[in-house]
């Protein structure tokens, strides 16, 4: 089966629903092992076992800007190839990148606390996530306000491309201004400032949880495509109900 | 495995990450059986797809 194959959305749902179990599978193995390392992993000399908040809140983090780069993919799907699973893709995403991003900023106050003092402060990269976040609840209230599906994808990937203005801004905030936030440690140029007994810990949790929104992304989006055949089943139901009357 | 003053807030993230992804997923099984509880009704009334396919076989 090519890449093009899986366009179609009956075969996206018969491929899906063989990939699902082995996603699950690896997925709860590569969490397991990475809580395990978590709570294996050394206090900082610094933050103390506060550091443990870091293996969650850090994945939570990446995953709220890259499911948005997600998004922003499918909404070139939509509004260059007019492709329905691209608009499918981009709705089953919104809710999980909203969750992704809610958890980043909770963690982030949870640890911000002992170690700034304060639950939040109105800085740049506090302020561009929240952005974010509320980002994500307007393109889910967009879709649900308009009823026509391809119409709501289209007004949607207009506004995933305009927002995705805010992921530089996001990812440069701390360089860019004066923050709180301590800057890249990991992802930066000249490599990982961070030690390997935490750095090791800290991407096999990353790869989990983006394992984990592979997983409920393909499963949202299978839910997406039976509620589109629901509802075209439905307008053919009213149709043949009409016509009977008639 | 101590964590030290500051257990309650590592405690805390760990539990909201824990409910927040037990919730999704929730969330994702109910809809799926929602949805697969309709099709089943629509296709027991005799409605069928442009295609003529069932969903329901998939």
């Amino acid at each position: 089966m090519t890449l093009i194959d899986l366009a179609n959305p009956t075969r996206f749902l018969a491929f899906t629903a063989r990939l699902l179990p082995w996603l699950v599978a690896a997925t709860a193995i590569l969490l397991a092992v990475g809580l395990y390392q978590s709570a294996m992993a050394p206090d900082d000399y610094q933050q103390g076992a506060t550091v443990k908040i870091m293996f969650i809140h850090v994945p939570n983090a990446w995953l709220s800007m890259f499911v948005w780069g997600v998004m922003s993919l499918a909404a070139l799907g939509t509004l260059v190839w007019r492709h329905p699973l691209a608009d499918v893709a981009a709705k089953a995403a919104a809710p999980l990148g909203a969750a992704f991003t809610f958890l980043a900023l909770v963690t982030g106050s949870l640890w911000g606390r002992p170690m700034w003092g304060t639950y939040w402060e109105w800085d740049a990269r506090l302020t561009s996530v929240l952005i974010l976040f509320l980002m994500y609840l307007g393109l889910i209230a967009l879709w649900r306000s308009v009823e026509d599906p391809s119409r709501a994808a289209r007004a949607a990937a207009v506004l995933t491309l305009v927002g995705a203005i805010n992921l530089p801004i996001i990812k440069f905030s701390v360089d860019w201004w004066n923050t709180l936030h301590q800057p890249a440690s990991v992802m930066r140029m000249g490599g990982s400032t961070l030690d390997r007994a935490f750095l090791i810990p800290l991407l096999v949790m990353a790869v989990a949880f983006s394992l984990l929104f592979l997983t409920l992304h393909l499963a949202a989006m299978r839910n997406e495509i039976l509620r589109r055949r629901v509802r075209a089943m439905q307008m053919i139901h009213v149709a043949q109900a009409g016509q009977r009357a008639g | 495995m101590p964590l030290g003053p500051y257990a309650t807030f590592i405690a805390a993230s760990y539990l909201v990450v824990l409910v927040v992804v037990v919730l999704l997923i929730a969330w994702i099984a109910i809809d799926y059986r929602s949805q697969r509880r309709r099709l089943n009704e629509l296709e027991t009334e005799g409605v069928t797809r442009r295609s003529g396919r069932q969903t329901t076989e998939l």
